[in-house]
């Protein structure tokens, strides 16, 4: 019988910092992950963490990790050539076809970014699958931005409003909530739909902006986290009403999540 | 085709004597000066040798969920780049229980076995193991509701038992046991369920009402100035299948070492906490809330039927006295106000 528990090591092969506590590790990998999944990211002898993989291609993939705890300070000081160790990928991710000839609209705060961002990549190389595409990025400061020169690429080929919501003397960027940018987006003709990551209050008043500016609950996708120890829908923990949050998420349409009560 | 045998006490030592050189036998059992008080015995399950070993005056503390999905269980080892997975007792095991029991053990195979996309090595690797001799209740103990769980009854089994004092009667449903028990007396057929508990209870049908409104009810909040999240109403329940990974390092070496699972518990602190300090339920009475939708409303949903078998251990175990079939009840009688009927 397959033992799903045991996980398997992985090279990493570059370290890039985005931010002082957010990193991302790029691990050589044959996991062929789909947009928005996960794995299990372990540290023998410190434990796993459940770690969105931000971006993949042929024989890699990418993990954007804040230095929070146990697992994630671990993972910090290691450097290319080290071994990790990973278990995955879990979870349903997004569906790119479900966007096909629609305008699409991404609000993410702050490291809410990662999950999407290998759908962003995704887009902007078959720019031609969408009409409009914008991307609402918001952080609480400018020293918080991820991927701040990719950032700047994807503007070639989406509206971007990157956003902070506190800035700095050097800040010349925009400010203010992304809620707020919501509220002045001019939307495009034609049906729009919407993708919102980030912490909990953040995802609350953006999809509740959105549905003010007529975004139906149908067209809105959202990513959650919520606590997870197995990923395999064995340990309870993040389960919501009759979902499992591993397994049925982290990304559902929002008609679905809004009823799902804590 | 079953056969039932009447056997005296010495003789159905002699059975268990026989059947523990093949099988690992488990069983309802006391565990002295283990209870809540010092010197206090508490009831769980265990190996047994003899019929001496049984308790079955009364109804355990603890559940038979542990023969199968024990307290704390290593999966792994690591040592380097070496990890290597938890042996563990491949004896093949016969389990000694009653009708919810086996219900229960069937949740937790739900979970298990059957949630997600493939089954659990470690759980399922003993599973595969385990035989049931059933228990027969004769009368359920004071807090059981099994009966309205439409948990009271169950096929599944090898064997059945009527300890009757002086006596077992045995019903021999598995025909591989049957040389074990050739020596006892033909007897008739006796398996009976009970089918009325003391205490009874019937589960509402939420599918009409506004579950947010349920959610924000007051009797949340009176349970939170009730329940202390001691998570025993969890740890004692045969259907909780809830685990935290755990690592540990043998002394300062961090690549020496093992991980983990241990139970976890939706009633105690830490269940949902996320990094940045974010968590859910933070309020003892919104757990409750948790816990009984789980129990008796999203298990099914699910699944189709209900998690809960009545076992009533939750009530017994409560340093607080919150009763759960009285929690169903008053559940009950809001969503029949919600729903005007
Ligand atoms: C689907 C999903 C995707 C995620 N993606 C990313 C990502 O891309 N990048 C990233 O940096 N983080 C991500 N997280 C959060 C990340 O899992 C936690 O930060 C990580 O588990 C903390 O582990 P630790 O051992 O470093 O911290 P710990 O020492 O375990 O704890 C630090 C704090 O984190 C809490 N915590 C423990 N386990 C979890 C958990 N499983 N989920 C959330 N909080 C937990 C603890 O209760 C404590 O408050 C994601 C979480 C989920 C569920
Ligand atoms: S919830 Fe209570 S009565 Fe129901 S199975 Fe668990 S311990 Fe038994
Ligand atoms: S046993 Fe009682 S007090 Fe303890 S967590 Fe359960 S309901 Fe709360
Ligand atoms: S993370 Fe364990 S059940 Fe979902």
């Amino acid at each position: 019988m397959n033992n799903p528990y045991l996980p398997r090591p992985q090279r990493i092969l570059s370290v890039t910092q985005q931010t002082a506590i957010d990193w991302t590790f790029r691990l050589e990998s044959d996991m062929a992950p789909g947009f928005g999944q996960f794995l299990e990211l372990s540290l023998p002898g410190l434990g796993e963490a459940p770690i969105s993989i931000s971006d993949f291609g042929p024989g890699w993939l990418d993990l954007t990790i804040r230095s929070v705890g146990r697992v994630t300070r671990g993972v910090f000081v290691l450097r290319p050539g080290d071994v990790v160790y990973a278990r995955g990928p879990y979870g349903r991710g997004f569906d790119p076809k479900q966007y096909c000839g629609k305008n699409l609209l991404m609000v993410t705060g702050g490291t809410g970014l990662a999950p999407v961002k290998s759908l962003i990549r995704h887009f902007l190389a078959h720019r031609d699958d969408l009409k409009a595409f914008a991307l609402i990025l918001g952080f609480k400061s400018p020293a918080d931005v991820l991927f701040a020169a990719e950032i700047e690429e994807w503007r070639r080929g989406a509206d971007v409003i990157l956003t902070v919501d506190r800035g700095d003397e050097q800040w010349r960027g925009q400010t203010g909530l992304v809620t707020q940018h919501i509220d002045q987006y001019a939307f495009h003709d034609g049906p729009t739909e919407a993708i919102v990551v980030g912490p909990p209050p953040m995802m609350k008043f953006s999809t509740l902006g959105l549905l003010q500016r007529g975004v139906s609950a149908e067209a809105i996708t959202v990513s959650f986290e919520r606590k997870m120890s197995c990923g395999l829908g064995k340990c309870g923990h993040c389960k919501i009403d009759e979902t499992y949050v591993c397994l049925e998420g982290p990304v559902f349409n929002y008609a679905k999540a809004r009823l799902l009560l804590d | 085709m079953s056969t039932n045998k009447h056997l005296s006490n010495d003789a159905f030592d002699r059975v268990l004597c026989e059947l523990g050189r093949e099988y690992r036998l488990l069983g309802p059992r006391r565990f002295p000066g283990k209870g809540a008080h010092s010197g206090a015995d508490v009831t769980g399950y265990g190996e047994i040798g003899s019929l001496s070993d049984l308790y079955l005056e009364g109804k355990t503390y603890f559940s038979p969920k542990e023969c199968l999905f024990p307290v704390r269980e290593t999966l792994f080892y690591f040592r380097d780049k070496d990890i290597t997975p938890a042996a563990f007792d491949d004896r093949p095991t016969i389990i000694f229980l009653r009708p919810c029991d086996i219900n229960g053990i069937k949740r937790l195979d739900t979970i298990f076995l059957h949630n997600g996309s493939e089954p659990d090595p470690y759980y399922a690797r003993r599973r595969e193991r385990v035989k049931f001799f059933l228990i027969e209740c004769r009368e359920g103990f004071d807090s059981c509701f099994c009966v309205s769980m439409d948990a009271n009854r169950s096929d599944d089994y090898a064997c059945a038992c009527r300890f009757e004092g002086d006596g077992v009667r045995v019903e021999i449903k598995d025909g591989s046991f049957a040389p074990f028990f050739a020596g006892g007396e033909d007897a008739a057929a006796f398996l009976a369920f009970v089918t009325a508990n003391k205490t009874s209870v019937q589960v509402p049908d939420l599918s009409r009402v506004d579950l947010g409104a349920l959610f924000q009810h007051e009797i949340w909040q009176e349970y939170s100035s009730r329940c202390i999240a001691c998570g025993r109403c969890n740890t004692s329940c045969v259907t909780c299948s809830c685990f935290t990974m755990q690592d540990v390092s043998y002394g300062r070496n961090q690549a020496l070492g093992e991980r983990r699972r241990v139970w976890a518990g939706c009633h105690i602190d830490g269940f949902t906490d996320m990094a940045g300090g974010h968590s859910f339920r933070a309020k003892n009475g919104d757990r409750m809330r948790f816990k009984t939708m789980h129990k008796i409303n999203d298990f099914k949903r699910r699944f189709g039927f209900h998690m809960c078998v009545g076992c009533g251990r939750c009530d017994d175990v409560c340093p607080e006295y919150i009763s759960f079939p009285t929690c169903i009840e008053r559940l009950g009688r809001i969503s029949r106000e919600m729903t005007h009927e």
